[in-house]
C-alpha cells in the first residue's frame, strides 16, 4: 500500500518518529526541535510523544550540541540532531570532522559512532549568503564522514531509516525547497541502503547525475528534451559518500556522455570527484567532454533577481546537454 | 586588574571573589566580623591572621601583603575543608601516582631513544590530579581527558601494557597504533580517550553525561580540561548546556600553569569557579599537590552529582613540571619557574603526610620498586608487539554493519 501526497518533512518526522518507536536508544536534539517542533516543523509531535529526556531543545549552541551528540553516540545512544542551517555546521566542525568522524579510526574501533547530523542546505528562500549554502562537499571530502541527500518523501524516509541505524556518524542533508513537496510514501516504508544511486528515468543519449532538490529540475529538462526525440538518463545519487561510482559509470556505458548538476558550487564540489573519476575509469566509454553544471564561484546573494541568476537550473542544465550531445 | 591598594581592600576583593560573607571569612579564620571589617575598611591596617586569611581565600599571603605585581590572585577559594580520607586509601591514591609518575619517566626515555613516534605530553608533577580525580569513580563512570591524558587513563583502569603498546604505535595497543599517546581511549573502562584538541573532551563528556541520564543510571561522567581550555567557546558552551539540562557531569580543571608555552594569567581574564557560579554551577578548588584533598573533594562532588544535584566543577592547582610536550626548551620559562614543582611535588607531600601517620621508608621503596618493575615489563612487551598493517587500518575507517 502507498500513501500519496505526503510532504518530504512529513516523511522526514514519520522516520523519527518509527525509529524513536522500534530503538529507545533513538533521542532527538537541536534548536527549537521540541517545544517549536523545529524551524520547518519537521520534529512537530515527538515532544509529546516520546517526552524531555528523548527529544531535547538545546541551546544556541551548535559547537556543543554535536560534540555531546558524538559522546553520546559513543556511550551507546542513537542521536539524531538537527542543525537548523548547513551554513550553521560551520560552528560544529571540531565535533563532526575531529572528533565523530574520527573516533571509530582513531580508537581502534573500540565503540562505533551512529550520530546522524539533519540539516537543511539549498537556496531559493532569499535567505542571503550566510542560510542558503549547499557544503556537502566539505562533509563528503573527510574520511569517516557519511553523507546523503534524498529527493523526495520516500527517499527522504528510507535514508534516514538507513542513517539512523548506520553505526557511523552521517550527514543528512534536506533541500529547504523539498519540505512542503508531496509525494508517495509506500506502507511501510522501507529503508534505502546507503551508497546506492537509483535511476530516476532511464535513457540512452546522455547522463545526468545529480541529487536532491535538483533531481526534480533533471526530470523536467528530461522530459523537455524527449519531445525533441532525445532521451535523456537522470541518475539519482541519493547518497554523496560513499557515491554509487557503478551506477554512474553503467549509466556512462549506455550514454557515452555524462552531465552532472547541482545546486553547490561548481569549484571542488561533488561534480568535481566525480568527473574526475568518470574521466579515469569511464576514459573509454566517452564520446564528449564530461560537463558540470553548478552554481558559480560566489557567495549566495540575497535579492530575488540576484539569487534567481546564481541558481543552476533548467536552462543551464539543458544548455550543457545540448553540448555534450552535439 | 590592577591589585587593590592597601591590605584590607585586597582581603575585601579576595573575598569578594570567592564569595564569601565577612562573617564567614571571620568564622573560618577564627576571628571576629568586626575585626574582618575593620581590616578591610581600614587602609594601612593588618592582621596577624593574614597567612590564614590567605589560605582560606586561596590566595597567596604575600599578594595580600604587599600586592605584588598589582595582578589579581590567581586561583579560586576553596570553599569547603575536605574531609580526611582513611590510611588505606592515602596508600593506594599514592600507589596510583607512583605508577603514573614511573610510566611517564620511562615513556620520556623510550621516547627519547625515539621508540615512540610523534610527541608526547607528559603530567609529570600533576599525578595528584589524575589520581584524585578518578578515586571515587566507578567502571560505569566515564572521563574524558585532554592531551596530557596518560594520568587519566592509567588511573582509570587502562591496562599498563595495552597503553604502552599503543605509545609505541603496536598492533595490540588500545587504538591499533592508530592514536597514540594524544588518543588513547578505553571506552571498555569508561575512558574516553585523551583528545589532541584543547577542549575536545568537554562536550563528549557532557554527551556521555546526557547518556548516563537517559538510560536512568546514576553513573557521572567527568569532563577533565586543562586551564588552557578556559578561553575555548566550547567550554563556556558546555557549563551552560550542563546547566540547562542538570547533566550528571563534573568539570575537571586540571590547572598546571601554563596553556602551552604561555602562563595561565596571560590567557584566561577570569577565574574558572566563578565562571561556574554564574551559570549555577557549584565549584570548588584544591591544591592539586595534596592527592587526598582532591580525592576527598572529588567523592563529595561525585556522590552530589550521584544524588542527582547536577553539574559540579572542580578547579586542581598542579605545577607542570616539563614543557608543553616532551622535548620542549621551554624557553619561555624561568629557571626558577621550572624547578618550582620540586616544592609542590604530589608524591613527595604524600610520602610526607603518610609517614607522618606512620608508614616506613621501606614501603616507599617498594612501591617505587614494584611500579618500575611493572613499567619495564610493560615496555619490553610493548617493544615484541606487532606492527600494524596498513591494510587494517585502511579497512577501519568506517564501522561496520551491526557494530
Amino acid at each position: 500500500m502507498t500513501v500519496a501526497g505526503v510532504r518530504f518533512g512529513k516523511a522526514i518526522g514519520t522516520a523519527l518518529a518509527d525509529a524513536m518507536r522500534a530503538d529507545p536508544a533513538v533521542v532527538v536534539l537541536g534548536e527549537d526541535i521540541a517545544e517549536a517542533g523545529g524551524s520547518f516543523g519537521v520534529t512537530r509531535g515527538l515532544l509529546a510523544e516520546f517526552g524531555p529526556l528523548r527529544v531535547r531543545d538545546t541551546p544556541i549552541a551548535e559547537a556543543a550540541i554535536v560534540g555531546a551528540a558524538t559522546g553520546a553516540a559513543l556511550g551507546g545512544l542513537r542521536p539524531v540532531v538537527e542543525i537548523m542551517f548547513m551554513d550553521f555546521l560551520t560552528l560544529a566542525m571540531d565535533a563532526l570532522v575531529n572528533q565523530a568522524a574520527k573516533a571509530w579510526f582513531m580508537f581502534g574501533g573500540q565503540a562505533p559512532v551512529p550520530l546522524v547530523v539533519r540539516t537543511p542546505h539549498g537556496g531559493g528562500l532569499n535567505a542571503g549568503p550566510q542560510h542558503s549554502q549547499c557544503l556537502e562537499a566539505w562533509f563528503a571530502h573527510i574520511p569517516g564522514l557519511k553523507v546523503v541527500c534524498p529527493s523526495d518523501s520516500a527517499s527522504a524516509y528510507g535514508l534516514l531509516r538507513a542513517a539512523i541505524d548506520d553505526p557511523n556518524p552521517v550527514i543528512f542533508v534536506e533541500n529547504k525547497s523539498l519540505y512542503a513537496a508531496a509525494g508517495e510514501l509506500p506502507e511501510p516504508a522501507p529503508s534505502l541502503p546507503i551508497g546506492q544511486a537509483r535511476t530516476a528515468r532511464p535513457g540512452s543519449d546522455a547522463t545526468v547525475v545529480t541529487y536532491g532538490a535538483c533531481v526534480a529540475t533533471a526530470l523536467e529538462t528530461a522530459d523537455r528534451l524527449a519531445q525533441e526525440g532525445l532521451d535523456i538518463e537522470v541518475l539519482d545519487l541519493l547518497s554523496l559518500q560513499p557515491w554509487d561510482e557503478a551506477a554512474v559509470l553503467a549509466s556512462l556505458a549506455r550514454t557515452h556522455r555524462l552531465v552532472v548538476f547541482h545546486e553547490a558550487v561548481t569549484a571542488f564540489g561533488v561534480g568535481a570527484e566525480i568527473v574526475a573519476r568518470m574521466a579515469d575509469v569511464g576514459f573509454d566509454e566517452l564520446d564528449a567532454p564530461l560537463k558540470r553544471v553548478g552554481a558559480p564561484f560566489m557567495p549566495v546573494p540575497f535579492s530575488r533577481e540576484l539569487e534567481a541568476a546564481f541558481q543552476p537550473n533548467d536552462v543551464a542544465l539543458e544548455a550543457a546537454l545540448r553540448e555534450v550531445l552535439a | 586588574m590592577a591589585g587593590s591598594d592597601h591590605i584590607g581592600a585586597r582581603v575585601k576583593e579576595a573575598r569578594t571573589a570567592a564569595g564569601l560573607s565577612q562573617q564567614a571569612l571571620a568564622e573560618r579564620v577564627g576571628v571576629s566580623q568586626a575585626a574582618i571589617n575593620k581590616l578591610e575598611s581600614t587602609p594601612g591596617a593588618s592582621s596577624r591572621k593574614l597567612v590564614e586569611i590567605a589560605k582560606v581565600l586561596g590566595v597567596a599571603a604575600d599578594w595580600l601583603a604587599t600586592g605584588g605585581s598589582g595582578d589579581r590572585p590567581k586561583t579560586s577559594a576553596p570553599d569547603r575543608t575536605a574531609p580526611a580520607l582513611p590510611q588505606d586509601q592515602q596508600l593506594e591514591l599514592y600507589q596510583r601516582m607512583v605508577l603514573v609518575r614511573e610510566a611517564e619517566l620511562a615513556a620520556a626515555e623510550v621516547f627519547a631513544a625515539g621508540e615512540i613516534p610523534g610527541f608526547i605530553h607528559l603530567s609529570v608533577g600533576q599525578e595528584g590530579f589524575a589520581a584524585g580525580i578518578t578515586s571515587p569513580l566507578r567502571p560505569d563512570d566515564t572521563i574524558a581527558a585532554t592531551h596530557r591524558g596518560h594520568g587519566i587513563a592509567l588511573c582509570k583502569g587502562v591496562a599498563l601494557e595495552r597503553f604502552f603498546l599503543e605509545l609505541l604505535g603496536r598492533a595490540e595497543g588500545l587504538c591499533a597504533g592508530r592514536g597514540g599517546s594524544m588518543h588513547v581511549a578505553d571506552l571498555a573502562v569508561g575512558m574516553l580517550g585523551a583528545n589532541g584538541i584543547v577542549g575536545g573532551g568537554l562536550s563528549l563528556a557532557a554527551g556521555s553525561a546526557m547518556a548516563h541520564q537517559v538510560r536512568g543510571s546514576d553513573a557521572v561522567a567527568v569532563a577533565c580540561f586543562g586551564d588552557g581550555a578556559q578561553g575555548e567557546g566550547l567550554l563556556h558552551e558546555t557549563l551552560n548546556l550542563a546547566a540547562l539540562w542538570q547533566l550528571p557531569l563534573l568539570f575537571a580543571c586540571e590547572n598546571n600553569g601554563w596553556g602551552e608555552f604561555s602562563p595561565v594569567e596571560r590567557q584566561f581574564a577570569a577565574r574558572i569557579g566563578e565562571v561556574a557560579s554564574a551559570f549555577g554551577i557549584e565549584s570548588v578548588c584544591v591544591c592539586g599537590e595534596d592527592v587526598a584533598a582532591v580525592a576527598a573533594m572529588t567523592g563529595e562532588l561525585v556522590a552530589a552529582i550521584r544524588a542527582g544535584e547536577g553539574p559540579k566543577l572542580i578547579e586542581c592547582h598542579t605545577h607542570r613540571a616539563r614543557g608543553h610536550f616532551e622535548g620542549d626548551p621551554q624557553r619561555y620559562r624561568s629557571e626558577d619557574d621550572q624547578q618550582a614543582w620540586l616544592e609542590k611535588d604530589p608524591i613527595a607531600y604524600s610520602e610526607q603526610q603518610l609517614a607522618t601517620a606512620g608508614v616506613v621508608q621501606a614501603q616507599f621503596d617498594d612501591t617505587r620498586a614494584d611500579a618500575k618493575a611493572r613499567v619495564a615489563a610493560a615496555v619490553e612487551q610493548a617493544r615484541r608487539g606487532t606492527l600494524p598493517t596498513f591494510a587494517s587500518a585502511r579497512a577501519g575507517v568506517y564501522a561496520p554493519a551491526g557494530a
